[in-house]
């Protein structure tokens, strides 16, 4: 993803930040008379950024609850760096508390963290304007270590070719499966969406309540629409986007999606919903979903028994070569160009992102860095709870197809206010195409995307 | 000897305890003041000087103003809090009046008492605990009264927040969380109607309903105005339902539908802080007219 970085910025920002400062001084003058301090004087350019004194002090990390041990094991391993570890919502379901943050950090002239987890993938398309994330491909991070994130990880966190944050994991969507039951019912795993829909039907008849897939995420799209190469989100460029949900990419799969609906064999729920965990979890047969669907949604929320999941590739149409899938979610690090203390933020950074000890061995999701992801998925294997390996998951990170971005507006967002709750009422998903291009257009519009359609 | 009381001397006394009295009175509205000036008067100076400047502080006139209105969620934002805003005062000033008038029947029993208290408690809930508890009542997979939901034909959470039951849901919700603490005023108020007034209409023939609807809701009319215009600016500021059954439907519900949901999204999502404030500004402008009208109709500060 290339995004738009304007020359203005920094220096925008600054004055704001001189503005706010002295709008606030003025402020507080007046109801404390104490003087107002600080400021960025004395920076010195190194690194691609201009840079803070540097000084000692406590090393502030940010991090989601998942990614609590993964700071708690660097303190373990590095008792001498002093670790501030903070907690927050790590910017689940587009909550922007970052950006909040930053944003009044930017204007009070402090608070800033050194290194920063974020469960999302377009932060830079704001941290970078905001003159919050630092470069990281200009001396920081050598280029040896970032050659060997998978092809394409760091794509969300380029920006004119200047890297502005690595990524944690990757969420290339695979089809995962219970083995024993779909061995059970006689069934094969699909190779082709024409035969998963197959399946589908046939699931619907013999065994009808049994799933093959779920509709009901506002991630949905991610997992059906962008493996079918659907161009309803290409980010062409910088403040561009490319919006087509009528092409015959998109369509043939909203199709596919309303009869497996129609049949119930693809459940609207959603599956972190309530209903799903109560009456739905215990009767997924088949559901095409991300990599970390296996350890936090089947062994984490489902609590389905071990030796039971499997992935296989996720399917491709008849007469593709091979398959095409969607990304969904995987985390980023973002390091601040505000940290008075840049060697040990950028040791932190490198460690958590890239070293066996916490990515191999213990993180959750596939990780971004290659190297890592070996070691992760012999970790897979060894944990004995996957029925079969999961090579599956390797041969999909080289698999995302490039023509779906991270933009500024949330995708998530646009699918569940739009299409959700005409789903909820019977509507069908190829009814809502043209209102779903609607709304993506005028949420890309709004955030002063230039269109084309 | 015995000392006189001069009357002068007792004039200079009174002065000096008034003087002392105004004294105190002063320095209790100047702490006040303060707080009223750092915390209300500053801060909306500072919105209204963001609303009419851009982030480098050139000052744009109304572009900010024209700039979020049109943006296209703007108008359904405004339809929206509209829409809201009608369910919900009507409800309140309606069943706030009916119970506190139902309550005030009760006096004399211990029913009263048990009815102000349970009728309070919603209200020492914060508002987002208040919403939380709904999000739980609202989910028919988890709901205690999900044979209730069922029955009015809702099976899972995505029906029961379908966007045309919005409205009500919020109506509900925000009922349920600040309609206690008015009921208790308004029950206060019935209290203050001099007991003389009430005997003369029950000597004049006056039934329960011709009393209540002559001379007891006559009487509560300033108190029903004050409680419309404070409902009435709370309301235009939907926000935190809203954006919690957004967050809980994983944004089904929306983060955009109300007025403040959409200045959040200026400030927060796309940068755009002057825009935010500018329609922050308007709700102050329309929630000041709308009391200045209620307040002018209703002759609330005429003296008695």
């Amino acid at each position: 993803m290339t995004v738009d970085k304007p020359s203005s910025g920094p220096e925008r920002v600054s004055s704001k930040r001189r503005a706010a400062l002295l709008a606030g001084c003025a402020a507080t003058a007046a109801l404390t008379l104490t003087a107002c301090g600080g400021g960025t004087t004395g920076t010195t350019t190194k690194d691609g950024f201009a840079q803070v004194p540097q000084k000692d002090g406590a090393l502030t990390v940010w991090v989601d609850a998942t990614r609590v041990e993964a700071a708690k094991l660097y303190q373990q391993q590095h008792p001498h760096v002093k670790l501030h570890i903070v907690t927050y919502d790590g910017d689940a379901n587009g909550s922007n508390y970052l950006q909040t943050k930053v944003q009044l950090f930017n204007r009070t002239g402090k608070g800033w963290p050194d290194v920063v987890f974020s469960s999302q993938n377009n932060e830079v398309t704001w941290a970078v304007e905001a003159g919050f994330a630092a470069p990281l491909n200009k001396g920081l991070i050598p280029t040896a270590t970032l050659a060997d994130f998978a092809s394409g990880a760091n794509d969300v966190c380029t920006v004119d070719g200047t890297a502005y944050c690595l990524r944690n994991d990757l969420s290339q969507a695979v089809l995962w499966y219970n083995a024993p039951l779909l061995k059970k019912f006689g069934y094969t795993v699909p190779t082709t969406w024409e035969d998963y829909q197959q399946l589908g039907e046939k699931v619907a008849k013999e065994h009808p309540g049994y799933l093959v897939g779920d509709a009901g995420d506002s991630f949905t799209p991610e997992i059906y629409l962008w493996a079918s190469k659907c161009g309803a989100n290409h980010v062409t460029g910088p403040k561009a986007v490319s919006v087509n949900t009528s092409s015959e990419a998109c369509t043939k799969m909203a199709r596919l999606m309303d009869v497996l609906i129609k049949n119930r064999s693809m459940s609207i729920s959603g599956v972190f919903s309530t209903d799903f965990g109560k009456n739905e979890a215990a009767k997924v047969l088949l559901m095409p979903g991300p990599a970390w669907y296996g350890g936090a949604l089947f062994e984490g929320t489902f609590k389905t028994p071990a030796k039971q999941i499997a992935a296989a590739p996720i399917p491709q149409w008849k007469g593709e070569t091979a398959p095409s899938t969607g990304n969904v979610g995987g985390g980023t690090w973002l390091l601040s160009q505000h940290s008075a203390h840049i060697k040990a933020a950028t040791d932190f950074l490198k460690w958590v992102t890239t070293d066996n000890a916490y990515q191999g061995e213990k993180a959750p999701g596939f990780p971004a860095y290659a190297p890592a992801a070996g070691t992760w998925l012999k970790r897979q294997d060894a944990s004995g709870y996957f029925n079969g390996d999961l090579s599956a998951l390797k041969a999909a990170s080289s698999q995302v197809w490039p023509g779906w971005g991270s933009g500024q507006f949330s995708q998530e967002a646009i699918w569940a206010a739009t299409v959700k709750p005409g789903l909820t009422q019977g509507k069908s998903v190829v009814s809502m195409l043209p209102a779903w291009k609607d709304s993506i257009v005028k949420y890309a519009t709004s955030n002063g995307y230039k269109v084309s359609q | 000897m015995t000392l006189t009381h001069s009357p002068a001397g007792s004039a200079t006394r009174r002065r000096r305890g008034a003087a002392r009295q105004s004294r105190a009175g002063m320095a209790f509205v100047a702490a006040y003041v303060v707080l009223l000036v750092a915390f209300g008067v500053l801060p909306t100076a500072y919105a209204i000087y963001f609303a009419f400047t851009d982030a480098g502080g050139t000052v744009t006139g109304f572009a900010n103003f024209v700039t979020t209105a049109q943006d296209f969620r703007f108008l359904d934002a405004v339809s929206h809090v509209a829409v809201y805003l009608a369910f919900w005062l009507l409800s309140l000033v309606v069943f706030v009046v009916a119970l506190a008038l139902l309550l005030h029947r009760l006096a004399s029993g211990s029913a009263s008492k048990a009815l102000r208290f349970l009728y309070y408690i919603p209200g020492a809930l914060a508002g987002a605990a208040s919403v939380l508890v709904w999000l739980f009542m609202l989910d028919p997979t988890v709901s205690p009264v999900s044979s209730l939901l069922g029955a009015l034909g809702f099976h899972t959470f995505g029906e029961v927040i379908a966007p045309g039951n919005l409205p009500l849901l919020f109506t509900v919700i925000a009922f349920w969380t600040g309609a206690g603490g008015w009921i208790v005023v308004m029950y206060g108020a019935l209290n203050n109607i001099p007991a003389d007034v009430m005997e003369a209409a029950r000597i004049d023939g006056a039934g329960a309903w011709q009393t209540a609807w002559h001379v007891q809701i006559p009487m509560l009319r300033k108190w029903i105005v004050y409680m419309v215009i404070l409902a009435f600016a709370g309301g235009a500021q939907l926000f935190v339902e809203p954006q919690l059954l957004s967050l809980a439907s994983v944004g089904v519900a929306g983060r955009d539908y109300s007025l403040n949901q959409l200045t959040y999204d200026f400030a927060f999502q796309m940068n755009n802080i002057n825009g935010a404030a500018a329609v922050s500004v308007e709700l102050l402008v329309v929630s000041v007219s709308a009391a200045a009208v209620f307040v002018a109709r209703s002759g609330f500060f005429d003296a008695d």
